[in-house]
C-alpha cells in the first residue's frame, strides 16, 4: 500500500549497469548491459562483436589448406579441437581419409585439448566464484598440457599441428611417454580441485539451482556440448557423428538432470576423467603407420627433392634467357626484392646484387626464359649468358627440383581443387559443436565458409540464464556457459 | 629572582610530571604508529607469502632476499602514482573518504593494550596508549566509523561499480557489527568490564584461563563477525573483484588507494587483537601450562600477544585461500538468520549462568 | 549424485535423408523446387514463403523430430545462380539421429524471409548475423539489429560484392575513423607542459 503510494510520487528506475567490454570475469570482450533492481537483474542484453575479425570473408579469399591457422584464433583456449574440426570437414569435403595412426593422435590432442580446456574452464569459473587456489592448481597441469603441445608442434596455444589429411609430423616416444605419465596423475589432481569446491557449502550455495535450463529449452536454444548435457540430453557429436578415433574408443557421456550450474560443472568435471581415460586407451592402441594421407595432390612435395635449388650453400644465380623471354613482366612483378628490370615487350634483366633466389621467377615464367645457373653466385652477366642453358637441357636434378618448385608453389598460391557441393560437418569442440559448414564452387577457395561457433549461440542463452538472479549470478552464468570471445566473435 | 618564587615547588613537580606524561603518551604514539604501520607492511608481505605457498608458487621473490623489500617497492609505487580524480567525482567528499576510512581504523589502534604496565622511577607505563574503561565500545564505535569511510567513497565516485560497493558494504558491516556486539557481550558479562586490559585480567584469573572455551560460540560468531566486518574473503562483497570491479574504492589510485588498503589491513590487525583479547587470554596464558612448564613465565607477554595476532591472521589468509564468496542476499541471510539469534541465545545462557553462579557463591 | 555418466551407442542412425526429402516433397509439393546430394548429404531447396511451415513440420513432426537446429547462415550466389541468396538451414534429430539441410532461396530485390526464432529461440542470435552480414530481412524476428558489425555499419560485408580489404578509407566507419583523428590529435600534444 505505502508502496504504491511511493511510487505515484517518486519515479523509479532501474540502474543501468555496463559490464565489460573489459570487465574481470566476461572472459574477454562480452560487454552486457544489465538492468538491475536492487541487485536483481531484471533485463540482460549482450552486446558481443568487438573481436571480429571477419574469418568467415577471409577464408573465402583463402586455399582450403591456408584457412587453418585462422581457426586457432577463434577458441584460442583449445586451438587444436579447432584444427581438428576444421581439419575433419576439409577432409570430408574432398573425400579422403587421414591414415589410422594420424587419427588416433588428432583423437589423442584433441582430447588433450579438451582437458585443457575444462581446466581453464574450471580455474575462471572458480576464480570467478571467489575460489582462488583452484585458479593455480588448474593451471599447474594446463602448463603440463601446453609443454606437451609445445613438444610436437613448437607452439602452446595456437598450434596449427593437425593437416587435411593427417598431422604435421608423427609424436615423439618422449611425448607419449610423458603424457602416459600426465594421465596417471590426473584422476589425483582432479580429486585435488574437488576437495576445494566440489562439497563446499559455499560453492553449492553458489551454483545449485542457479542457472536453470530445462532440456526441452536447452535444445530449442541451440545449447551444446556440456553446457546441453548439464541440462540431460545426450547429445554428443563423438558417439552421434562419430570422426577420427572416437568409433575405436569406449568412453561415457556424463549427464546432468537438473540443468543448473551444479550440474554443468559435474558434467565438465566428469569429462575430464572420461578423456583422460580415453587417452589412455588410445596410447595403448596407437598403430603405427604414416601420419599423412600419401597422395601428392594434398601434400606439399619433399623438402630434399628442391634443395638443388633451394638451399643456400648452393650457389645458384637466376638469369633470364635474352632469346626466350617476351617481355610480358610477370616476373616483374613477382619479384620480391625488385631486382627484375625491363621495358615491355623486351627481353628483362636481373639485377644480380638485389637477387634473393626465392625463385619467384622461376615458377611464374610461362615461357621457360628463367633458367638456374649452378655456382653462378656473383659472375658479371656476361659470364652467366656464357653458362646458363634454357631450362629443359638443365642437370636431371636441377630440372625435377624446378618441376617440384612450380608444383609447391601452384599448391600454396590455388590449392587442390574440391569438389562441386555444400557440405556441414560438425565435431564436438570442448565448449560444444563446432560447425563448418563450406560451399564448394569446384576451385581451391571455398565459396563460403560458415563457422557454427558453440560460444556464439552460448552467449546467446546469457539473458535466459541470467534473469530473476542477483549480480552475482551473472558472473557464474558467463562461467557456466563456457565461452571465448574469440570463437564468438570470429 | 629564585625560581621558587613564582612557582611553588609543588606546582613545578606537577609541571614535570605533567610534561613527562605528555611525552610518554608521544613516545606511545610514535612507536605503535610505526610499529603497526610496518606490521602492516609486512602484513601484506606474509599474505602473498602465506596464499602463495598454498598455491603451488612462491610469492613476491624479486625485491630483496625472498622478497622481503617488497613492501616497501609497492609502498613506493603508490605514493608515486598518478592521483586520478574522476571527472564527475564529488571531489572534496572523494578526498575526504579514504582519509575517513584509514583514520577510523588507525585510532582503534590506541585503546589495544599489549600487556602489563610496568613501572620505571615512580613512572607506572601502560603499554596503551589510551587505557580507557569503555576500550570495547570504542573499537566498535570507530569501527562504525570506517562504514562512512567505505560508503562514502563510493558515493564520491559517481560510479556504478563503486556506488553498489558502497551499498553492499554499509548493509554489511552494518548487519555484522550487530552480531559481532553481540558476540563479545558474554565476554563482558563474564570480565565484568568494557576495559581490555581487565577483559585480560579476568581470564587470567578464570579457570579456563581464556574465555574462547566457555564462550566458544561467541569466539565463532565473533571470528566470522569479523571476516565479513573486514570485508574478507569469502565476505568480500564489497570489493568482489569479479563481480564489481574492485567495489568502493575501483575509481581510487595512488596514495588514495592505498590509504584504503592500509586502513583494511590495520582493520584486520585490530579484529585479530580482538580477537586475541577477548579469547584467547591476551598476553598470558592459561594457569595450566604456566605450572606445567613453569620457565615460560619469563619470556616476556607481548611475545604471546603477538604469536596470537599472527596465528589469527594467519587464519584469515588460510580462509581467503581456501573458500569462494558467498553470494551478497547469503551473507545478509547468515549474520541476520543465523549469527544474531544464536549470538542471543548465547548471551542469554551465559547470563543465566553467571546468576547461577553468583547466587551459589561460587 | 545428479550426474551420472551414461553410455551412448554409436551405431542408430534415423531416416534417410533422402527419406526425409521425399516426405518434405510429399508434404509440400508445391514449395520444394529441387534435392541435391553431397557426400550422402541431402539439401532440400524450397521456396522462401513457406519456409517457416516447412520447418514447423520438421520440427514437430514426431517421427522427423527436428528437434535442434545446428546452423543458420546465408549463401550469396551472386553470379553463380539466378536467385541469388539462399537461406541455410542445417537441422538435427537429436532423438533419431537424421540429419537435412534446408535451403530458402532468397531474391536480391526482395531480402526478406520469415524468421525461425518462433520454432528455435536459439535462430535468434544466427538470424542477427544473417541480417548484419548479409542484410535478409527476418519478418517477425523480436530484435533485428546489427551483432559482430558495429551498429552504424553500412554495407554488409559477407555478401561478394563487399570488398575484401573493406570500404574505402574516406567511407570507412565513422568510428575509426574517429579513432584515427584523436590519436592524430593527441600525438601532437605537449606532454612537458
Amino acid at each position: 500500500m505505502i508502496q504504491k503510494e511511493a511510487e505515484k510520487i517518486f519515479e523509479t528506475r532501474e540502474l543501468n549497469v555496463n559490464m565489460g567490454p573489459q570487465h574481470p570475469a566476461t572472459h574477454g570482450v562480452l560487454r552486457l548491459v544489465l538492468d538491475i533492481d536492487g541487485e536483481t537483474i531484471v533485463k540482460v542484453t549482450p552486446y558481443v562483436g568487438y573481436l571480429h575479425r571477419g574469418i568467415e570473408k577471409l577464408g573465402e579469399s583463402l586455399s582450403y589448406f591456408q584457412a587453418l591457422p585462422l581457426t586457432d584464433r577463434m577458441d584460442y583456449v583449445s586451438a587444436m579441437s579447432n584444427n581438428i574440426g576444421y581439419v575433419v570437414a576439409v577432409e570430408k569435403l574432398f573425400g579422403i581419409e587421414a591414415p589410422e595412426r594420424a587419427k588416433f593422435i588428432r583423437t589423442i590432442v584433441g582430447e588433450m585439448s579438451r582437458i585443457s580446456n575444462h581446466l581453464l574452464w574450471l580455474a575462471t569459473h572458480a576464480l570467478d566464484i571467489g575460489a582462488m587456489t583452484v585458479f593455480l592448481y588448474c593451471f599447474r597441469e594446463r602448463e603440463w598440457l601446453l609443454d606437451l603441445f609445445e613438444m610436437i608442434c613448437g607452439a602452446r596455444l595456437t598450434v596449427t599441428y593437425p593437416r587435411v589429411g593427417g598431422v604435421r609430423n608423427d609424436v615423439p616416444q618422449e611425448f607419449l611417454e610423458s603424457l602416459w605419465k600426465f594421465t596417471d596423475e590426473f584422476p589425483s589432481r582432479i580429486l585435488e580441485y574437488e576437495t576445494l569446491i566440489d562439497q563446499n557449502r559455499i560453492w553449492l550455495q553458489r551454483t545449485v539451482d542457479i542457472g536453470v535450463i530445462s532440456a526441452e529449452e536447452a535444445i530449442n536454444m541451440g545449447m551444446t556440448g556440456p553446457t546441453l548435457r548439464g541440462s540431460g540430453v545426450p547429445y554428443d557429436i563423438r558417439k552421434h557423428m562419430p570422426y577420427d578415433a572416437y568409433d575405436k574408443v569406449d568412453f561415457d557421456v556424463p549427464i546432468g538432470t537438473k540443468g543448473d550450474t551444479y550440474d554443468r560443472y559435474r558434467c565438465r568435471m566428469l569429462e575430464l576423467r572420461q578423456s583422460n581415460n580415453i587417452i589412455r586407451q588410445l596410447i595403448e592402441k596407437l598403430p603405427p603407420g604414416p601420419v599423412m594421407v600419401d597422395d601428392p595432390k594434398f601434400t606439399l612435395p619433399p623438402k630434399d627433392k628442391m634443395m638443388p635449388i633451394t638451399h643456400p650453400t648452393k650457389e645458384i644465380a637466376y638469369f633470364i634467357l635474352e632469346k626466350a623471354c617476351k617481355g610480358c613482366g610477370m616476373c616483374m612483378r613477382a619479384c620480391p626484392a625488385k631486382a627484375i628490370t625491363g621495358e615491355k615487350k623486351a627481353a628483362h634483366k636481373i639485377n644480380q646484387a638485389l637477387c634473393v633466389n626465392c625463385a619467384n621467377c622461376l615458377v611464374t615464367c610461362k615461357f621457360k626464359s628463367v633458367t638456374v645457373v649452378s655456382g653462378g653466385k656473383g659472375l658479371s652477366d656476361e659470364k652467366l649468358a656464357e653458362l646458363a642453358v634454357a631450362p629443359d637441357q638443365l642437370p636431371e636434378d636441377i630440372k625435377q627440383a624446378q618441376q617440384l618448385l612450380v608444383k609447391q608453389f601452384e599448391f600454396i598460391k590455388k590449392g587442390p581443387k574440391a569438389p562441386e557441393g555444400d557440405l556441414y560437418v560438425a565435431t564436438e569442440v570442448p565448449k560444444g559443436e563446432l560447425g563448418f559448414y563450406f560451399v564448394s564452387d569446384g576451385s581451391g577457395k571455398p565459396f563460403r565458409m560458415r563457422l557454427r561457433a558453440p560460444s556464439f549461440i552460448h552467449a546467446g542463452c546469457l539473458p535466459r540464464l541470467c534473469v530473476g538472479h542477483l549480480v552475482a549470478d551473472v558472473i557464474a552464468a558467463i562461467g557456466t556457459i563456457d565461452i571465448v570471445l574469440g570463437e564468438c566473435d570470429r | 629572582m629564585d625560581i621558587n618564587n613564582i612557582i611553588s615547588p609543588q606546582l613545578l613537580d606537577a609541571f614535570i610530571k605533567f610534561g613527562i606524561n605528555v611525552l610518554v603518551i608521544i613516545l606511545k604514539i610514535v612507536v605503535v604508529l610505526a610499529i603497526g604501520l610496518l606490521h602492516v607492511a609486512y602484513a601484506t608481505y606474509f599474505e602473498r607469502k602465506v596464499i602463495g605457498h598454498m598455491q603451488v608458487r612462491l610469492g613476491p621473490m624479486r625485491v630483496g632476499p625472498h622478497g622481503l623489500l617488497q613492501p616497501f617497492a609497492d609502498g613506493l609505487k603508490l605514493f608515486f602514482k598518478e592521483d586520478i580524480v574522476p571527472a564527475n567525482a564529488d571531489k572534496v567528499v572523494f578526498y575526504i573518504a579514504p582519509i575517513i576510512f584509514m583514520a577510523a581504523s588507525m585510532v582503534n589502534l590506541s585503546v589495544i593494550p599489549f600487556s602489563y604496565g610496568f613501572t620505571i622511577a615512580d613512572f607506572t607505563i601502560s603499554p596503551v596508549i589510551a587505557d580507557i574503561n569503555i576500550g570495547l565500545l570504542f573499537i566498535f564505535a570507530m569501527a562504525g566509523m570506517g562504514v562512512y569511510g567505505i560508503f562514502i567513497s563510493g558515493w564520491a565516485s559517481n560510479s556504478k561499480y563503486a556506488f553498489l560497493g558502497g551499498l553492499r558494504s554499509a548493509a554489511q558491516v552494518i548487519s555484522y557489527e550487530i552480531a559481532m556486539g553481540l558476540s563479545l557481550v558474554g565476554v563482558m558479562i563474564m570480565a565484568g568490564s568494557l576495559n581490555l586490559t581487565d577483559i585480560v585480567r579476568a581470564q587470567e584469573e578464570s579457570v579456563f584461563g581464556m574465555f574462547a572455551i566457555p564462550q566458544i560460540v561467541g569466539f565463532i560468531i565473533f571470528t566470522i563477525a569479523a571476516v565479513a566486518e573486514t570485508n574478507r574473503t569469502p565476505f568480500d562483497m564489497p570489493e568482489a573483484e569479479s563481480e564489481l570491479v574492485a567495489g568502493y574504492f575501483t575509481e581510487y589510485s595512488g596514495f588514495r588507494f592505498a590509504l584504503f588498503f592500509l586502513g583494511e589491513y590495520i582493520a584486520m590487525i585490530i579484529m585479530a587483537s580482538m580477537a586475541t583479547i577477548c579469547f584467547l587470554g591476551g598476553w598470558t596464558l592459561p594457569w595450566y601450562i604456566t605450572q606445567v612448564v613453569p620457565f615460560i613465565n619469563y619470556v616476556p607477554g607481548i611475545v604471546w600477544f603477538l604469536m596470537k595476532v599472527y596465528a589469527c591472521i594467519f587464519f584469515y589468509y588460510w580462509i581467503r585461500a581456501t573458500l569462494p564468496r558467498y553470494r551478497y542476499d547469503q551473507v545478509m541471510g547468515i549474520g541476520w538468520k543465523i549469527l544474531i539469534p544464536v549470538a542471543l541465545a548465547n548471551i542469554l545462557i551465559t547470563g543465566l549462568v553467571k546468576i547461577i553462579m553468583t547466587m551459589y557463591g561460587a | 549424485m545428479a550426474v551420472t555418466e551414461v553410455r551412448i551407442s554409436i551405431h542408430t542412425t534415423g531416416l534417410n535423408p533422402k527419406d526425409i526429402a521425399e516426405k518434405i516433397k510429399g508434404q509440400f509439393p508445391d514449395q520444394v523446387i529441387d534435392v541435391a546430394e553431397f557426400r550422402d548429404q541431402v539439401s532440400v531447396i524450397i521456396k522462401r514463403d513457406q519456409a517457416v511451415a516447412v520447418l514447423k513440420y520438421l520440427h514437430d513432426d514426431p517421427v522427423l523430430s527436428f528437434d535442434h537446429l545446428q546452423d543458420l547462415t546465408a549463401v550469396d550466389y551472386k553470379g553463380k545462380k539466378d536467385i541469388r541468396f539462399e537461406v541455410v538451414y542445417n537441422l538435427y534429430s537429436t532423438r533419431y539421429r537424421h540429419h537435412i539441410r534446408i535451403r530458402a532461396q532468397v531474391p536480391e530485390n526482395d531480402t526478406k524471409i520469415n524468421s525461425a526464432v518462433p520454432v528455435w529461440s536459439g535462430a535468434d542470435w544466427h538470424e542477427r548475423e544473417c541480417f548484419d552480414m548479409f542484410g535478409i530481412e527476418f519478418t517477425g524476428h523480436p530484435d533485428l539489429r546489427r551483432i559482430l558489425m558495429p551498429e552504424d555499419w553500412e554495407g554488409y560485408p559477407l555478401r561478394k560484392d563487399y570488398p575484401l580489404k573493406g570500404p574505402e578509407l574516406d567511407k570507412d566507419w565513422p568510428g575509426f575513423t574517429d579513432v584515427l583523428k584523436r590519436s592524430k590529435e593527441l600525438r601532437e600534444f605537449d606532454w612537458e607542459g
